[in-house]
């Protein structure tokens, strides 16, 4: 080893992190920590205000993300990020709200608010990090888990139709919608950096691999075989028909940027219309009183 | 606004100054109106500009109101998708530095027990309002009952203390509603504001006095440093100071168990400190949030002891029953939780036996036995909800506990 090797590098990212924190609890080939590093690097990209922005995650592994993120973040309940969200933006418009959670927690249990969230086009940021299982709990069946493999809940095998989260979401109403793996770091960067351009509601579906539970028990190898599963199998098809880039266990994996549109956001309308009604009786939202 | 005469809310913390209401949220003068919309109104004249709200009824009337109103005050109300998600963006609108609130009745009362106790566990501030009707399940919609008390207090999983308050009339409901919101600042703790049917929807006059005579509890905004803000640290008051999202602490707010800088620590001693301190910040301070309206307590054989529209209706078994020559003293209970159970115990070395008529097979009337700790006898005058009790019914057993022997 050379004398004058320099041990003193920071990692670029670890500004964004609550070191004190470290070690964290994702397991060895895990995607998650790779997500949030693509997520570190965007932040550094777009030059967003730190001190505007806030995290919001649910329960579950990735529910895990607002606790070693060093920004205002919060650890709500199960399925319940995008309405603890929602208020957050709602009373402090100028706040950048980021919500981090994962398949099972945004579109099982709080499917309800994912999809009236991309309704109403609240200006939330979603990254959802999908690793077609629910992983804290010890691998059971996800909404988004493929037909035919196997989970500790469905062990003869999943029968159960599963979610294509990007037609859920584009159906629904969202204005941003790309879907990438834990493989495309620097494509996952650059879409959560265009999600910030965008008002509205927005919509990263992430791909990640969960070597513990999904692929053991579905002899699927490690976090590098699924690496090398996403490298062979995944196809950019940028603006594809959400209808066709849904999931299935060994095929194909449909990613990019699938829907990017414009529509007026939750707030932007509600001012309009009291402005309409109200004329001069209508009282703009500046400060909080008790703040 | 601010002047500087002394604050009784913030006294004894050395705060110097009193808050009153921001005028533009109160309507002052004589009205004539129902209690949910006097509710509403004791919400804006507290200072909650945002509100979350799922329709149910008998309690919509209140969010319809601030729906109408909040625009021209300015602030927000949003209609979620359910009560689930009313009950937490709510919390998020606290945490972004607003006042906020959301109203529902039973079943939705039900579905928002988690975020009670997210609320208690994250130490947000915050007020849900039950306007009771008859259960369980869908019940009676549009009728009376009492029969979330024991829920308000014991909904949520786990060991956690909140405030219920309990109106009578529309007056209190307006009176009252600023009162939860200065006790959910006071102690970072939700507030159960606990209506029933009769006091939402029946109309009496409600006066509204101007805003420099309301007072208001602010926020228990930080005044330390980044550096040396501790979400979760305390200073021998028991209650945390509180930063808001965008002000640059990045902080962390979990409903894990956590440590005073808000990490997550499942470690017994951490748990232990944290659930301790949850419960005893209330406890502590019972006699300072307890109130209670209390008639002809001295010398007093029996004691009737009721709250919300059954105190009102209870008031007229009592005259009945004096009319005749018995000596009987009321007491109502405006904060249910944390119970008086000290002034019930030190009465009930004094009175025959307690009274307790509620809109419910008897719920109150428990901890009423248990803190009596069979010092004197207790009765329920139970009801199974759908209207109020006949008076006479009360009288009957007001009569039977008169004449029961000392024990």
């Amino acid at each position: 080893m050379s004398d004058d090797l320099n041990t003193d590098i920071l990692n670029p990212v670890e500004p964004f992190l609550r070191s004190d924190r470290v070690p964290h609890i994702w397991c060895p080939g895990c995607g998650i920590g790779t997500t949030v590093n693509s997520f570190a690097r965007a932040l550094i990209d777009s030059n967003i205000d730190l001190g505007s922005l806030a995290l919001v995650s649910g329960i579950g592994c990735t529910g895990r993300v607002a606790g070693y993120v060093k920004l205002d973040s919060f650890h709500t309940t199960h399925g319940r990020a995008i309405p603890f969200a929602t208020g957050l933006k709602l009373a402090n418009p100028k706040l950048n709200v980021v919500v981090y959670s994962g398949d099972g927690d945004l579109s099982a249990i709080g499917g309800n608010h994912l999809i009236h969230a991309a309704r109403r086009n609240i200006d939330l940021k979603v990254i959802c990090v999908n690793n077609l299982i629910y992983a804290m709990t010890g691998g059971q069946t996800a909404p988004t888990t493929p037909d035919h493999s196997t989970t500790s809940t469905n062990p003869y095998g999943v029968f159960e139709a599963s979610f294509n989260l990007p037609h859920l979401v584009e159906a629904a109403g969202a204005v941003y919608v790309a879907r990438w793996t834990t493989f495309h770091v620097r494509q996952l960067s650059r879409a959560i950096s265009e999600a910030f351009q965008k008002k509205g509601f927005s919509f990263i579906e992430v791909i990640s691999p969960c070597p513990t539970l999904y692929q053991r028990r579905n002899k699927m190898g490690d976090g590098l075989d699924a690496m090398k599963y996403y490298k062979e199998k995944s196809r950019v098809r940028h603006g594809a028909p959400t209808s066709e880039v849904g999931m299935t266990m060994t095929g194909e994996i449909i990613v990019g940027k699938f829907v990017d549109r414009e529509r007026p956001d939750y707030q932007t309308m509600m001012k309009a219309q009291f402005h309409e009604s109200l004329g001069e009786k209508f009282v703009e939202q500046t400060e909080m009183v008790c703040s | 606004m601010k002047t500087d005469t002394a604050d009784p809310h913030t006294a004894d913390r050395h705060v110097a100054v009193r808050h009153t209401a921001d005028p533009r949220g109160v309507l002052t003068g004589i009205h004539f109106m129902d209690g949910d919309h006097a509710c509403c109104e004791g919400a804006l004249a507290a200072g909650c500009r945002c509100a979350a709200g799922y329709p149910i009824t008998p309690s919509t009337e209140v969010v319809e109101r601030f729906a109408s109103r909040v625009p021209t005050v300015g602030g927000t109300f949003i209609q979620m998708e359910d009560e689930l998600a009313a009950s937490i963006t709510l919390q998020g609108m606290v945490w972004a530095g607003a006042k906020a609130f959301t109203v529902t009745s039973g079943p939705g009362f039900s579905l928002m027990m988690e975020h009670i106790g997210y609320a208690a566990m994250t130490e947000t501030p915050c007020v849900f309002v039950d306007v009771q009707r008859g259960g369980p399940s869908t019940g009676l919609p549009t009728l009376p009952a009492q029969a979330d008390m024991m829920q308000a207090r014991w909904g949520s999983h786990g060991d956690y203390e909140v405030i219920a308050l309990c109106p009578n009339s529309p007056q209190e409901c307006f009176d009252l509603t600023i009162k939860a919101f200065n006790l959910a600042e006071e102690y970072r703790v939700p507030v159960m504001f606990m209506m029933d049917e009769v006091v939402g929807h029946m109309s009496e006059k409600v006066v509204i006095p101007a805003a420099d005579q309301i007072e208001v509890v602010p926020r228990k905004h930080t005044h330390k440093s980044v550096e040396d803000y501790l979400p979760y640290g305390t200073n021998g008051d028991q209650v945390p100071e509180m930063a808001h999202a965008g002000e640059g602490y990045n902080f962390h707010v979990t409903g894990l168990t956590h440590d005073e800088r808000g990490y997550p620590n499942m470690t017994l001693p951490v748990q232990d400190k944290l659930v301790r301190r949850l419960q005893s910040k209330i406890l502590n301070a019972v006699d300072r949030i307890t109130m209670t309206e209390e008639e002809q307590i001295e010398g007093a054989d029996v004691v009737v002891v009721s709250y919300g529209i059954t105190s009102r209706v209870a008031q007229r078994a009592i005259e009945a029953a004096r009319e005749r020559g018995l000596r009987v003293g009321k007491l109502r209970l405006i904060t249910a939780w944390p119970f008086p159970e000290k002034k019930i115990r030190d009465l009930a070395g004094k009175v025959k036996a307690f009274v307790v008529p509620e809109l419910n097979l008897g719920q109150m009337v428990r901890e009423v036995e248990r803190a009596a700790g069979g010092q004197a006898k207790t009765f329920a005058v139970s009801h199974a909800g759908g209207g109020v009790h006949n008076p006479e019914e009360i009288l009957k057993v007001i009569v039977e506990a008169s004449r029961c022997q000392t024990i």
